[in-house]
């Protein structure tokens, strides 16, 4: 297999008026072709600075501090604004959270899937139409001749949501990072929409990011995922492995909040405390004055993102 | 769109009426009708004798709509002193004065665009703050002040453009008196037209710089560069298309308050439209034309909202949608 994405070391820094805060603090991971892979934390966590920071589109006062972003062997922080540009939307898509904010309120689907083909094809028009028309066919939406005519607001939440999938689909790239992608559809709807995102993946090999809050949805999708606590990720692995035995205090935390992983009728473990704001972070290990485990190395020493016994890595001082 | 567009007309008719019903009170209340045909050295009797022949003495409704019907047919009444009807006099100088106010329409929308555009991009260069000082310190300078200074530095001091006046017309159409079809009429049309402009300039500018910075911050312009679009179209088809309808909505209003600052520039350079007229015939209380200015311009303003609203619906899909159910 080859490895399509590799971050190492990435870092956003954001100047704010209160000071200097580190949203992503060295993240690093590697995605396969066709790999799936999940981005898990509570919100605020950095997930979606995580996601806009892989295709360079940090807006000040945001600004990748460092750390390197390769894709299929490019150095993607190093490319300038045009050469960026030909990779998102194109190589990399992105799905965000509420289709009703990101599709453009006074343009017509068809105008939003056909303009992203001709960003990065020459193609004509009516070309780019028959393709918008067999990609919203791909993604199950009725009558897509007639959808091409119509405005954001005439559809359904889960259609539009499609639709966003469809303007993902339409250049066939080979990494979609979808940012909470059904957080803000009708729960009835959620798993239809992730289920098609899943099949989708699988039938054109894609590599998927899935950056969620929601450990269930991840752990049904991705075969691997990273948890992020405060800018860091603190644990890596399979997919599988994490949830049934995860080993960082906050991964365990995060688990048992879950209503699955507990008998009927027995109360939920909530973490204690909530996530220190970035601008301050305890000294030490990010998740100590919230961790039962924490020891006097916690809060003096911060743990490095290690290789563990167990085949994945851990930030903590206490897993072997 | 259609009922949309069927409805807005029936108000604008509705506002019409309105219209000439404030028309017609102003007559009623001060006009002399009498005075206006047969002067003032008539004897007492006579006078009552002409006003009865035509029908002053009925009550006021009645004569109200014996007015709606004549205004229906165009007739407003004689004017006093050109002695010809009222409308004929204000349609004569109806061309000077409309093209005056589209000139003007040209210019802020060609400045105030790209302006607000650059501004709203770009808010810390130099030139933006540079910009938007000088619309502050433009919103607050009276009309006649930067028409005189103007005339002082382009025509009195330079010699670049004439000072007064609309120069060399030419009749187009047979009816349209315009002075955009020689050279000479579009020299002097330059300073009066920049001199209405720049009360809406600063406005429009703001405006323009407000609604850009606000939409380059939604989640769909943060999508359509996610998405690979190049920056220009994401600027102009993304963002701007979406500042329109406020600013449409705006411009449609600020057309009435621009024509009614034709009459202060026009009587600065010796304009010879409907506001110089209007000032005229308020001089010399010429009731009949006075009238005839005030329905036109109504009309004007009705006409022009009615089609900033339909042009509105047109670009937003919503109120399109609203009107199709
Ligand atoms: N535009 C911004 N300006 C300032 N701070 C920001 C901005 N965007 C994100 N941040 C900071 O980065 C943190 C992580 O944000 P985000 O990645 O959106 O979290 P999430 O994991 O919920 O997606 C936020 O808590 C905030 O402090
Ligand atoms: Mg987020």
């Amino acid at each position: 297999m080859k490895t399509l994405l590799e971050v190492d070391n990435l870092t956003v820094r954001f100047s704010l008026r209160a000071g200097e805060i580190t949203a992503v603090d060295q993240v690093d991971f590697k995605l396969q072709e066709g790999e799936r892979f999940g981005l898990v934390g509570e919100s605020g966590a950095g997930k979606s600075v995580t996601g806009f920071a892989l295709i360079n589109l940090i807006s000040k006062p945001g600004y990748i501090a460092g750390g390197s972003v390769r894709f299929q062997g490019n150095e993607l922080t190093a490319l300038t604004d045009e050469q960026i540009r030909r990779v998102r939307g194109n190589d990399i898509c992105m799905i965000f959270q509420d289709p009703m904010m990101t599709l453009n309120p006074v343009l017509t689907i068809g105008t939003q899937m056909v303009e992203t083909l001709q960003a990065h094809r020459s193609i004509s028009t009516k070309e780019a139409k028959r393709a918008a028309v067999e990609t919203l066919r791909k993604v199950q939406i009725p009558s897509p001749e007639r959808r091409l005519r119509q405005y954001p607001h005439e559809l359904s939440g889960g259609m539009r949501q499609r639709v966003v999938i469809a303007v993902a689909l339409i250049t066939s790239p080979s990494l979609i990072i979808a940012d909470e992608p059904t957080t803000a559809l009708d729960v009835t709807i959620q798993a239809e929409i992730m289920a098609l995102l899943l099949s989708l993946c699988k039938d054109e090999n894609m590599g998927l990011i899935l950056i969620t809050h929601d450990l269930a949805v991840v752990s049904q999708v991705t075969q691997r995922i990273a948890v992020m606590y405060a800018g860091r990720i603190v644990e890596v692995g399979a997919t599988d492995d994490i949830v049934k035995h995860p080993r960082h205090p906050y991964t365990i935390g995060l688990l048992s909040a879950l209503p699955q992983n507990k008998p009927r009728g027995q109360r939920l473990d909530q973490i204690r405390g909530v996530m220190p704001t970035l601008l301050d972070i305890p000294p030490g290990c990010p998740f100590n004055e919230r961790c039962d485990r924490a020891q006097e190395i916690c809060r003096r020493q911060r743990p490095g993102l290690e290789w563990k016994q167990h085949g994945g890595r851990v930030a903590c001082h206490f897993v072997e | 769109m259609f009922a949309f567009s069927v409805r807005r007309v029936a108000q604008a008719v509705l506002v019409m009426f309105v219209i000439s019903f404030i028309g017609f009170a102003i007559k009623y209340a001060v006009g002399d009708p009498v005075r206006d045909l047969v002067g003032i050295s008539v004897s007492v009797e006579e006078r009552e004798k002409v006003r009865e022949q035509l029908g002053l003495n009925d009550p006021f409704v009645v004569q109200w709509a014996r007015f709606l019907q004549k205004a229906m047919q165009g007739d407003l009444g004689m004017s006093y002193f050109f002695k010809r009807p009222a409308t004929d006099v204000i349609l004569k100088k109806a061309p000077a004065t409309l093209e005056l106010v589209i000139c003007s329409s040209f210019i802020v929308i060609l400045v105030s665009i790209p302006v607000g555009i650059f501004a709203a991009v770009r808010p810390n260069s130099w030139l933006s703050r540079f910009l938007m000082g000088a619309s502050i310190v433009g919103v607050s300078i009276p009309v006649f002040l930067t028409a005189i200074v103007l005339i002082y530095i382009f025509a009195v001091e330079l010699h670049w453009l004439p000072s007064y006046g609309r120069g060399e017309t030419q009749m187009l159409w047979g009816v349209w008196d315009s002075g955009l079809a020689t050279a000479d009429g579009l020299q002097h049309l330059i300073l009066p037209s920049i001199a209405l402009s720049s009360i809406m300039l600063p406005l429009f500018i703001r405006l323009i710089r407000a609604e850009m910075k606000e939409v380059l911050e939604t989640e769909y312009i943060k999508y359509a560069r996610a998405k690979g679009i190049a920056p220009w179209r994401v600027l102009i088809v993304h963002a701007f298309k979406n500042t329109l309808l406020p600013v449409i909505t705006v411009g449609g209003v600020q057309l009435g308050t621009m024509i009614a600052f034709t009459v202060l520039t026009e009587t600065v350079f010796q304009w010879q439209g409907m506001g110089f007229v209007f000032l005229e015939a308020v001089e010399r209380g010429d009731t009949s034309l006075l009238v005839a200015y005030l329905v036109f311009v109504g009309a004007v303003f009705v006409v022009v909202n009615t089609v900033v609203d339909i042009v509105y619906g047109l670009v937003n899909p919503m109120v399109r949608i609203a009107s199709r159910s």
